[in-house]
């Protein structure tokens, strides 16, 4: 995922909690995708204007860890969402 | 250890404008007046999302064919549920879609027939319909509702699933299901016109594979490849009574939507038990949950949790032992005597048997 890239949560693909399970989940089309601490942190500041960059410049902070240590290990996750057609990405 | 449910097909009724010759609706089909009323199914969806159920497939026949359609979606995100339409398109108009959009639908899966009017009409039984529901793809795209295009293919039309891949991208679909049609319900009786060759099946594959190459990112390409022609069987409804159930038009709760041609299992009714009392303590759900029912070659099989010895239902259909392997299984002694069978009915011809529809109130 590129820096500049503007990660978004498609209309139909929401964060929801599940009380029952009581965990995150992002669901989807056919799908429930649990999420865990990472991965709700990263979705939860998807919002379709800041950058990944950004948002990951933004949990860096939050979380006092090394911003290039939290794009490392979002990646993959994003680009999974991405190849299911669960998150878009501009450009 | 039984979990939870994660998704619930909600049968709102057997209705349906299109006759369909593989429709998995079963061959005796409850009366119209059966049907569980709106302030009930509301109730199913609350007691659903209490028990842990996230997914929420409004379901048919043709659930457009409800009138409170809309009521229905609508109670059903109140409940928390992700809810998700699946229809033929007939009975949608442009307004009713715009209804449905307000109360909060999350997500359209269209069924496709055929990919031109003559194909499309003919397997549908319905004349005119193919060109209603382009209307209605174009409305469902105006409106931006995320879409799945259903594709369901069989001997007659397998050759248009390159055409239908293309049609799924020019809709704006962000998914496909390519769906080699399974033989229960009506499709039993249309095995000798429906089975697909062996090179179609393989074809299939090929394009498939193709496909998701290509279209990467774009169209998410997911396949159900012809069963008979398979080594090994699918895990179906993700094993019995672990991830789903079905709710039948007159409130009975099923394992699948094709459990009531196992004869000897009793279900029960949402009008008189709880959901949660049905999922965990009803015998239908608890005969063939995990592994303790098998017989070999399962229960020495290294296999079993990943399939859970296939299909009941096809078991019983073609074995009459709803307790067997699945034929379709390498290791099922019948195994050879399908594949026979499949190759047969696949160079038979016949006519279609459409569906006919569910028996009107006397
Ligand atoms: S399979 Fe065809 S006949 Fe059966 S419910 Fe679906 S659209 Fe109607
Ligand atoms: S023997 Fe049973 S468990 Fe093993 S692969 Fe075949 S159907 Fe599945």
């Amino acid at each position: 995922m590129d820096p500049s890239s503007i990660p978004a949560l498609p209309r139909g693909v929401r964060l929801h909690f599940d009380k029952i399970r009581d965990t995150w989940v992002l669901l989807a089309p056919e799908r429930a995708v649990t999420l865990d601490a990472i991965g709700h942190a990263v979705l939860s500041e998807v919002d379709g204007r800041r950058s990944f960059a950004e948002i990951t410049a933004s949990l860096a902070e939050k979380y006092s860890a090394p911003q290039a240590q939290i794009a490392d290990d979002s990646e993959g996750f994003l680009t999974a969402l991405r190849n299911r057609r669960f998150l878009d990405v501009s450009p | 250890m039984t979990v939870p449910p994660i998704a619930m097909l909600a049968e709102l009724t057997y209705r349906c404008p299109l006759s369909c010759p593989y429709c998995s609706n079963p061959i005796e089909m409850a009366q119209q007046d059966q049907e569980l009323e709106t302030a009930t199914w509301a109730d199913v969806f609350r007691q659903a999302a209490d028990l842990g159920v996230l997914q929420l497939h409004l379901s048919g026949g043709e659930p457009a064919s409800r009138r409170d359609l809309t009521e229905l979606v609508h109670a059903a995100r109140t409940a928390g549920l992700y809810t998700n339409l699946i229809t033929s398109g007939i009975g949608l108009s442009q307004k009713r879609l715009a209804e449905l959009d307000e109360a909060g639908l999350d997500h359209i899966q269209l069924s496709l027939q055929g990919t031109d009017a003559g194909m499309a009409d003919m397997i549908g039984g319905y004349r005119g319909g193919f060109d209603r529901k382009m209307k209605v793809a174009g409305w469902i795209a105006e409106i931006g509702f995320p879409l799945t295009l259903n594709a369901v293919l069989h001997r007659k039309n397998l050759h248009q699933l390159p055409r239908a891949i293309e049609m799924a991208v020019e809709m704006g679909a962000r998914r496909i299901e390519v769906a080699t049609v399974q033989f229960h319900g009506w499709a039993l009786q249309n095995r000798d016109a429906l089975m697909p060759t062996k090179e179609q099946a393989k074809e299939a594959t090929r394009i498939v594979a193709e496909a998701r190459v290509a279209l990467k990112g774009k169209l998410v390409i997911d396949y159900v490849p012809a069963d008979y022609h398979s080594d090994y069987p699918k895990r179906c409804m993700g094993g019995w009574g672990t991830t789903g159930l079905n709710v039948a038009p007159d409130g009975l709760v099923l394992p699948c939507h094709a459990a009531q041609s196992i004869p000897h299992l009793e279900f029960e009714s949402v009008r008189y038990r709880r959901l949660r009392d049905i999922w965990y303590d009803s015998a239908a759900f608890n005969a063939y949950r995990g592994t303790d029912w098998m017989a070999d070659p399962c229960k020495s099989c290294e296999r079993k949790t990943v399939d859970f010895g296939g299909c009941r239902c096809q078991a019983m259909a073609l074995l009459g032992d709803a307790n067997a392997t699945d034929p379709v299984c390498v290791k099922s002694p019948h195994h050879g005597r399908l594949q026979d069978q499949a190759a047969a009915h696949a160079s038979a011809e016949a006519e279609l048997v459409y569906r006919s529809a569910p028996a009107k109130a006397p």
